[in-house]
This record gives structure tokens, C-alpha cells and sequence, in this order.
């Protein structure tokens, strides 16, 4: 179990490494691959009026003359250590972890990112949450009564949910439930006063749902498929000849078991969504990740992009390897001897 | 929960056995027709004694056993007649009722012990689960009850086996396991469905040793259900031939092996390999496939199969016949006379056997 738990980790970590490399690559490789020069690069961190002469000099102070690996273990060391950018009028400093610093706002990424965090953080938990208990219970329901209406109707609904973009759902809500009923927070309300819980939730519940929403309707379809499964197995029945009341055999055993595969999915969709989410936090002005993303790339901020995408990176290859963690607990077969 | 004598005398006085099978008739309603599993099947079965149902797959054997332990799911099959199990009638029974029996007073032992079992809890869990389900006693309690049970089947070390899951276990260990697990709450009858078609041969008579020794101490009557003839001659204090839902012949085991009545029985009994013949001599199998259950054949269901059909003047093709007691309380449901039965068994099945 210990050696299964330290191979995972080490294994975590090489692939934040190569993550890192490769997307550093992506930003600073591939443009130069593409034919851009060094030059070309450093005209994004100067003004517009800056001359050729200009350009190369700040090309030169940053770095981007250098060879790409001797670029690459600055970036790294600057994630550990900080970094200075000295861009000829004056140097800037970017304290550890230091993921970029944007040269259109003046400010290193990684404070922007601390503050950003927070907000995707409490939208996809508190989405994950309401998701997987409507999904799977739903799912469950579905299968034991697989065939009658009331699975039909979960089911249909079910398939709206998956068919149907947040922006629809999201705008529709809001429209409705705020705007109209005035039951929530309208849309653009930050959400960081975490010292009361229910302003948190009032301000959250209509981002959540309309995110789980959209979850809950692929974790019902695949938990109902999964039960249909595991209710067939013979260890289903080995349960019921025991004499074990129903409900026992329906959860202790039957979702037991379905409830592996979710697990796996669920680690990704989590992943995913911690690097931000993107189209929820932008319909409902939400000032997260993935709405963090969004603005740098319309404001073409290198730095900021390449910053959320690391952390986005973190995150999936850290829920991943919490759902492996997981995997070993759950699935006894898995735990290496 | 054992009877008392006095139960037990009184349940005879009013004649029934312990437990008492009448017209049982398990239909499944399907798109394409009504599946006829079961249809029409009666036995009775005392403590202490083995019953052997043999047949080919889909004679309906096990269907059978799911009922008496009301293990079909509800709404997809039509079950008609009564099971009664120590003077309760399991059929008309509530399912509530009949989850309180399963386990505590019938259990059941299948045929693949790998699947059989939840592959995330611990064989002592799974095993403690089935005794405090009809046990009010601490998870401490039920623990030492497991490894006892553990050890009373012969699985060594018990008290560490008890921690492990059953993928480390060995095939035979499973079925010990198994067994363990049925014989927890120490229930009167035990059906054990193929239970050792999973296993290797030599696995399989340990398995077989060791349900007869235990049955012998817990005083339980037992259903062995098995295709293989072997198992049955091992085990068996009765048979019941089963053919396309329905009993064709049913008699002691003596009766069966040595005076086989049935034209199935005797195809049973000629495919069996065995050891003391030439190993050019042919096995004779049965010819054709067993019948869809939806369209039994008419007559005598085995009667496309039968080499003996055409000596009835048509009442094979026709005719339904009825298991009828030719002597001994060896029944038979075939339209051949006892000198047609007699002359064929003698003549043409004993010496190819």
C-alpha cells in the first residue's frame, strides 16, 4: 500500500514537470518554431511605439535570446525561488512561486491567481457536491425502477441536462430566479465573504446548481447504467440470499461497486473544473479561473494565460492522483501487495 | 432456530415433509412468449436427507431454487403452487417474511464462488454481515463466530484468513469460504446450486467431503443441483431427473443408477464418461438440443429426442405423460410400458453403458 501511495506520487510530480515544460514550450517553443524571432516576442512587453533597437534590448534583458532550456530552467527556478524582470527602464520583481509576470498590468500572475482561486474553488465544490449526491441518487432510482415512469422522466430530463449549454440554463436562471423572484444573488456578485456561510451559499446557489446541473445529468445516466450492471452480479444475489434488507443490498453491494467507474470520472471533471470553469464563471460574472483566463486571452497577456493553464494543469494531475489514492481504498484489488 | 421434536411430530401428523414443493409453476412472461421455467414440479425433502436435481441447462434447476429462496426479482416471473418449508408457505408468503427465512433457516451455495462474493469486503466481513442479520449480537461476537466457521469448513489459519479478500483466496478456499458464509446462521436447508462446477476435480471432492460431514452434523436437509451424475451418486439419498421444467423421473439414488426408467435418464447416464470402459468406446450423448422453453413440445416434451417415441402409437407427439409411481416410490412420466422400459434398459442402454 505504502510503496503503491509513494509510486503514484513520484509519478504526480514527473508529470507536473513535463506539464510544465510542455506548456512553457507552447509559449515560448512553438512561436519561434513557427518563424517568429525573439524580437517578435518581446514586442508584446514593450509599448507600441517602442523601436526595433528598443525591442531587441528587452529582448535581450528577458531572456528570449537565450536557448530555450536555459529559458526554461529560469522559469522553473523562478517557481521556486522568484525571479526579477529587468526590462531595461526599470526591474520588476516577481516573488516565489513566481508563474509570469504581466507586463499589461504591471503585476506579477501568481497573486491574481491567489485571489481567483478561492472563487473556483467554492464554485466546483459546492457544484461537485449537489452533483453527485442529485446524480447518483437519481441514478439509482432510475435503475431500480428501470423501465417505469419515473425513470423516463429522470431520464429525459436527464438528456435535456447534458444537451443543454450553461449559457442557456445559466442566463434562463438568473432571469427567473433572480431577476424575477429575487430568490438568489444576481449574476456578478463576488462570493469571498466565507465568514458567513449562508451569504456564501445565497450568493453561490445558482451558479452550483445550474453547474451540477449539467454534471448531475451524466452522473445519473452512468450511475443508472452501472447499477443496471452491478444489480445483476452475483454477489447481488449472494447479498439477498444472506436475508439483507433491500436497501442494504442496493447500496452496500449494488452501488458499492457502480459507484468505482464514477469515481474515476469524477476525479476528472473535478480536475477540470478547479482550473476553472470557465463558461459558469463568465455567465454568472464570477470572478474565478476560468474567467481569469478568459479576460488574458482577449487581453493577449502571455504570462496570465500561461499561469492559469499551469494551475489548471496542477489541479487536474492532483485530482487525478487523489482519485488513484482513492482507487486503492475503495477497489481492494488495486492496493499492490 | 432448529424445531423442536414436537413441531416436528405434529408437522407428520398432518403429512407434510419439511419441506413440501407442490405443482410449483415459475412462468416468465417475456416479448417473445411465456417462458416456462418451472411448470408443474412437486418433491418433498426431510432434514438429514439430499435431494439431487440433474439435468441439462435450462431443464429449469435452477429457477427451481430461486424460488424456494424467493430470489426472483418481483414482477418478472409468475409463480404459482407452494413451497412450504417447515409448514409455511414460502409462495404466498410476503417477501419481507421470506428475507427474514433466507439466510437464517434456508441458505444457498452457488456455483462460482468468485463472483459469488462482494470483491471489496473481506471474506470475515461478508461472513459477519450474514450472521448479524439475524443475529442482535456485537460486530465482536459475529467475528469469532466467523473464524469458527472459517475453521470448521478447513480453511487454515482462520483467525488471519478472516482479514483477507476473496481474490487471495484459492478457488476451493472460496467455496469453504462460501459454504462458511451459508452455514453461519446454522439454517435447515441448504441448496447448493453446481457447487462444484467451478473448481478443479480434486478440489471438488474435498467440497463434496465436506458437505456431507456438515450436513451430517447440522441435521439439514439438502438440495444438490448439479448437471454432473457424479456429484449426485457422491451425495444424493434421492434424485429428481428434470426435463424442460418438469420432473421426468424421480427415485432413490440406487434406483436411478441402477434401474434407470426414463429414455433422458438412460442419455444422461450413457454420456457420462467412465472409467472402467475401453477409451475407444464412444460416449453415446443424447441427440438434438434441449427444447426452447416457450414452445415445449407437445406430448411428451422429450419426445423429438426420444428413441423410443415412435413405440407409443403417436401419445409421445400427443399426450402429456404423467409421473406415475411404478413401485418403491420410483416415479417415472413416460408412455413406454414397464415391459417396453424393462426390455430396452436391459437390451439396448446396460451393455453400452
Amino acid at each position: 500500500m505504502f510503496a503503491y501511495l509513494v509510486r503514484r506520487v513520484i509519478g504526480a510530480v514527473v508529470l507536473l514537470f513535463i506539464v510544465t515544460a510542455v506548456v512553457f514550450s507552447i509559449f515560448f517553443l512553438v512561436p519561434r518554431i513557427g518563424g517568429a524571432s525573439a524580437d517578435d516576442l518581446a514586442s508584446r512587453y514593450v509599448g507600441k511605439s517602442a523601436g526595433a533597437e528598443q525591442i531587441h534590448e528587452v529582448a535581450v534583458k528577458l531572456g528570449f535570446t537565450d536557448p530555450i532550456y536555459v529559458q526554461y530552467g529560469r522559469f522553473v527556478k523562478g517557481l521556486f525561488v522568484g525571479q526579477d524582470y529587468n526590462y531595461g527602464p526599470a526591474t520588476e520583481k516577481c516573488p516565489a512561486p513566481c508563474f509570469g509576470y504581466s507586463f499589461v498590468t504591471q503585476q506579477p500572475v501568481w497573486p491574481d491567481l491567489v485571489d481567483r482561486i478561492p472563487v473556483t474553488l467554492s464554485l466546483a465544490l459546492g457544484a461537485a457536491v449537489i452533483w453527485l449526491v442529485a446524480g447518483v441518487g437519481t441514478g439509482v432510482i432510475s435503475a431500480l425502477k428501470r423501465g417505469s415512469v419515473v425513470d423516463r422522466s429522470f431520464m429525459s430530463v436527464a438528456l435535456a441536462g447534458v444537451s443543454l449549454p450553461i449559457f442557456f440554463t445559466g442566463l434562463l436562471s438568473l432571469s427567473i430566479f433572480s431577476y424575477k423572484l429575487g430568490w438568489t444573488a444576481q449574476g456578478g456578485t463576488n462570493p469571498m465573504d466565507a465568514s458567513n456561510p449562508l451569504e456564501w451559499a445565497y450568493d453561490l446557489i445558482l451558479p452550483w446548481t445550474t453547474l451540477a446541473f449539467l454534471y448531475a445529468a451524466a452522473y445519473a445516466r452512468l450511475t443508472r447504467a452501472g447499477m443496471l450492471e452491478t444489480m445483476n452480479e452475483d454477489y447481488v444475489r449472494t447479498a439477498r440470499a444472506k436475508g439483507l434488507p433491500e436497501r442494504n443490498v442496493v447500496v452496500q453491494h449494488g452501488l458499492r461497486s457502480a459507484l468505482t467507474p464514477i469515481l474515476t470520472i469524477f476525479g476528472l471533471d473535478l480536475g477540470l473544473l478547479l482550473g476553472g470553469a470557465i463558461l459558469t464563471e463568465t455567465t454568472f460574472s464570477l470572478p474565478g479561473i476560468g474567467q481569469y483566463a478568459v479576460i488574458s486571452l482577449r487581453a493577449n497577456d502571455l504570462p496570465k494565460v500561461l499561469g492559469v493553464t499551469l494551475v489548471a494543469a496542477f489541479f487536474i494531475v492532483m485530482a487525478n492522483l487523489v482519485v488513484d489514492l482513492l482507487y486503492a481504498v475503495v477497489d481492494p484489488r488495486v492496493r499492490i501487495q | 432456530m432448529t424445531e423442536t421434536v414436537q413441531d416436528t411430530v405434529s408437522r407428520v401428523e398432518r403429512g407434510e415433509a419439511f419441506l413440501d414443493v407442490r405443482d410449483l409453476k415459475v412462468h416468465f412472461p417475456t416479448d417473445d412468449g411465456i417462458v416456462k421455467s418451472v411448470d408443474g414440479l412437486s418433491f418433498k425433502l426431510e432434514r438429514g436427507k439430499t435431494l439431487g436435481i440433474v439435468g441439462e441447462s435450462g431443464s429449469g434447476k435452477s429457477v427451481t431454487s430461486l424460488s424456494i429462496m424467493g430470489l426472483h426479482q418481483p414482477g418478472t416471473a409468475d409463480i404459482t403452487g407452494q413451497v412450504f418449508l417447515d409448514g409455511q408457505d414460502l409462495i404466498s408468503a410476503s417477501r419481507e417474511e421470506v428475507r427474514l427465512l433466507r439466510g437464517k433457516r434456508m441458505a444457498m451455495i452457488f456455483q462460482d464462488p468468485l463472483s459469488a462474493m462482494h470483491p471489496f469486503y473481506t471474506v470475515g466481513h461478508q461472513i459477519i454481515e450474514a450472521y448479524r442479520v439475524h443475529n442482535k449480537v456485537s460486530k465482536q461476537v459475529a467475528r469469532t463466530h466467523a473464524i469458527e466457521m472459517l475453521d470448521r469448513v478447513g480453511i487454515p489459519q482462520p483467525d488471519r484468513r478472516v482479514d483477507a479478500y476473496p481474490h487471495q483466496f484459492s478457488g476451493g478456499m472460496r467455496q469453504r469460504a462460501m459454504i462458511a458464509m451459508a452455514l453461519s446462521c446454522d439454517p435447515d436447508l441448504l441448496i447448493a446450486d453446481e457447487p462444484t462446477t467451478a473448481l478443479d476435480v480434486t478440489v471438488q471432492a474435498q467440497i463434496l467431503d465436506l458437505i456431507r460431514d456438515l450436513q451430517r452434523e447440522f441435521n439439514s436437509a439438502v438440495i444438490i443441483i448439479t448437471h454432473d451424475l457424479g456429484v449426485v451418486a457422491e451425495l444424493a439419498d434421492d434424485i429428481q431427473v428434470m426435463y424442460a421444467g418438469r420432473a421426468i423421473e424421480y427415485g432413490t439414488a440406487e434406483g436411478i443408477f441402477d434401474r434407470p426408467q426414463h429414455p433422458y435418464t438412460w442419455g444422461l447416464l450413457g454420456s457420462m464418461p467412465r472409467i472402467d470402459r475401453e477409451r475407444s468406446e464412444r460416449l453415446i450423448p443424447i441427440k438434438g438440443t434441449p427444447p426452447s422453453l416457450i414452445n415445449v413440445p407437445e406430448g411428451c416434451a422429450f419426445n423429438p429426442r426420444c428413441n423410443y417415441a415412435h413405440l407409443n402409437n403417436g401419445a409421445s407427439e400427443t399426450e402429456l405423460p404423467e409421473l406415475l409411481n411404478i413401485g418403491d416410490g420410483h416415479l417415472v412420466a413416460c408412455h413406454l410400458s414397464p415391459e417396453q422400459r424393462k426390455q430396452a434398459w436391459e437390451n439396448d442402454i446396460k451393455p453400452n453403458l
